[in-house]
């Protein structure tokens, strides 16, 4: 096989699949927490605490930000070590991080809104809709912390849609650049996002503000050199 | 030349007993610690929770059933020692679970200091003296939007209060609790201006929901849930419940507590729990009694103790007065 087929056939596939892993394992103890069990393989999955929804709110938020890293530290690493085939894996990497971002999204706006509600009209009815829009756009703007996640969280968006093949080739490489470093405000924003959250102890946000700070540093650095250049 | 004689050894340098039979707990948190390793490695953090709880303590002899408690359906023991808010010990929920285990609880003594006829350094065994336990079972509901049943076992810290006569100055209690680096790793780091410190009225304080627990299940409390001593206020957020307090001061002006100093707009002195009053980071008006996977139940006025506290505050406005 070729480098090319390698990547392709072999190494793509098992990052996919790994990346998937903790999602498969937040899902099935979510699974487990609602019938009221505990992991029957604690060894390998580990358990929730006594408050599952924390839990999986606080797991679906912290691969958010690991992908964002990972997927900012490809650029980085693919200049350091001169490995071009990083490239490759880094839309996918980037699409993990929308895919984390967007299971979060949803267990904020279902578990922590829509369940708790009252439908007066039953839960799909056109008020319930409204009472629901209101509810996550009361929080969306009365709190700090989640207007900074929001706004993260969209910001992925576009970048999401336009991930496709064709949609590179129907922007043109430049210009489809220049809209995908909208991620370096996602994960700014990520970011503040949980150093907002967090009640006293921020050195964990503080952490991935350092990754973040150093992978955008690379950035910075040589893009001013390419200027003096 | 000296040969040293067996009884060099001092009676405090033999392993008692109790520990001696928890060597199976330590070979476990051993086998945490590899595991922690692992997790780490590969960058599970989940991995983190699959560590032993706690211990469980000594029984506790003489326990009479209580007056004020709910017949809701009790957490169990495992939920209530591993979902932890005890900063001294880290700021994770499962911190304290880990760690506390370092806490010696014994002997302890409690500074009683400030306004009273008699200040003195209580010992444990004497302020426990000539004390009724009580089975509590009582609704806890945190700051942070989640709430437990839990089946304490202590008596009125009124009965304490009396016993030390406070004089007509004291309009404050103020608790403080233990701050030792050596036995709260997570004194080392600021989460929290250490020492820990709360503060009740004077009233609140006399109140009979009022209770210093030294017991959880029938059973000496957990480090983790605050050992030996901590106060419990039913209506109150959980922050205003002081644990393994060494210091109760009476004071003329009201204490600064500690979340209050840390963030002023988000904590106040009273905290009485209430649903109309939203913290600035989130809703009060439900919870999740745990485990739950959503907000399943409404929160009530002090906590559902209106009817015995509400009078406390008559006039007060609470949303003022958080």
């Amino acid at each position: 096989m070729t480098e090319n087929q390698v990547t392709r056939w072999l190494l793509k596939p098992a990052v996919f699949i790994a990346a998937l892993v903790p999602a498969a394992i937040l899902i099935y103890l979510a699974w487990a927490a609602y019938n009221g069990n505990q992991s029957a393989w604690p060894a390998l999955t580990g358990n929730f605490s006594a408050n599952p929804l924390e839990d999986i709110t606080h797991g679906t938020g912290d691969w958010t930000l690991r992908f964002l890293c990972i997927a900012l530290a490809v650029t980085p690493l693919r200049r350091l070590t001169g490995w071009n085939g990083a490239i490759r894996f880094r839309r996918m990497l980037g699409l993990f991080a929308f895919f984390y971002g967007t299971l979060h999204f949803l267990t904020w706006a279902i578990l922590d809104r829509y369940i708790s509600l009252d439908f007066p009209d039953g839960a799909l009815s056109w008020s319930a809709v409204r009472t629901f829009a209101a509810s996550v756009g009361e929080d969306i703007y009365k709190r700090k912390f989640i207007t900074a996640g929001f706004a993260a969280f969209v910001a992925m968006w576009p970048l999401a849609i336009t991930s496709t093949t064709g949609m590179i080739r129907r922007l043109g490489g430049r210009r489809w650049q220049r809209l995908h470093r909208l991620i370096y405000f996602s994960a700014v924003a990520a970011v503040i996002h949980y150093t907002w959250l967090v009640k006293s102890d921020i050195r964990r946000p503080m952490t991935y503000g350092l990754i973040v700070a150093i992978l955008l540093g690379f950035r910075l650095y040589w893009a001013r050199r390419s200027i003096d250049a | 030349m000296l040969i040293r004689h067996p009884a060099d050894i001092r009676s405090s340098e033999i392993t008692d007993q109790k520990t001696y039979l928890n060597r199976r707990e330590f070979v476990r948190a051993a086998t945490g610690t590899v595991a922690l390793a692992a997790a780490g490695a590969i960058g599970a953090e989940a991995l983190l929770h699959a560590q032993p709880p706690a211990p469980h303590g000594a029984k506790l002899p003489n326990v009479k059933p209580g007056d004020f408690s709910t017949t809701e359906k009790a957490n169990t023991w495992e939920q209530i020692t591993t979902y932890n808010n005890y900063y001294e010990f880290g700021t994770d929920k499962d911190s304290p679970a880990h760690y506390a285990r370092r806490l010696k609880p014994a002997p302890w003594s409690v500074a009683v200091e400030g306004e009273v006829a008699k200040p003195a350094v209580w010992h444990f065994e004497d302020i426990l003296k000539g004390q009724t336990l009580e089975d509590r079972i009582y609704r806890h509901r945190c700051v942070e939007a989640w709430s437990m049943v839990i089946p304490w076992v202590g008596f009125p810290l009124a009965d304490f209060i009396r016993k030390v006569q406070p004089t007509a100055k004291a309009k404050f209690v103020e608790f403080t609790t233990l701050a030792d680096p050596d036995q709260m790793p997570g004194i080392r780091y600021p989460s929290l201006r250490w020492p820990y410190v709360e503060g009740l009225r004077m009233d609140e304080a006399m109140h009979p929901l009022t209770i210093l627990v030294v017991g959880l299940y029938g059973e000496v409390v957990p480090n983790q849930n605050g050992a030996p001593l901590r106060v419990v206020i039913p209506w109150k957020y959980g922050f205003k419940h002081a644990k393994s307090i060494v210091k109760i001061r009476f004071v003329e002006r009201q204490p600064m507590n500690s979340w209050q100093r840390s963030q002023p707009n988000e904590y106040g002195f009273y905290a009485n729990v209430n649903p109309t009053v939203d913290h600035p980071r989130w809703s009060q008006a439900k919870e999740i009694r745990l485990p739950g996977l959503f907000r399943n139940h409404t929160t009530r006025m002090f906590n559902g103790y209106g009817d015995q506290v509400a009078k406390l505050y008559n006039g007060m406005d609470l949303r003022k007065n958080y």
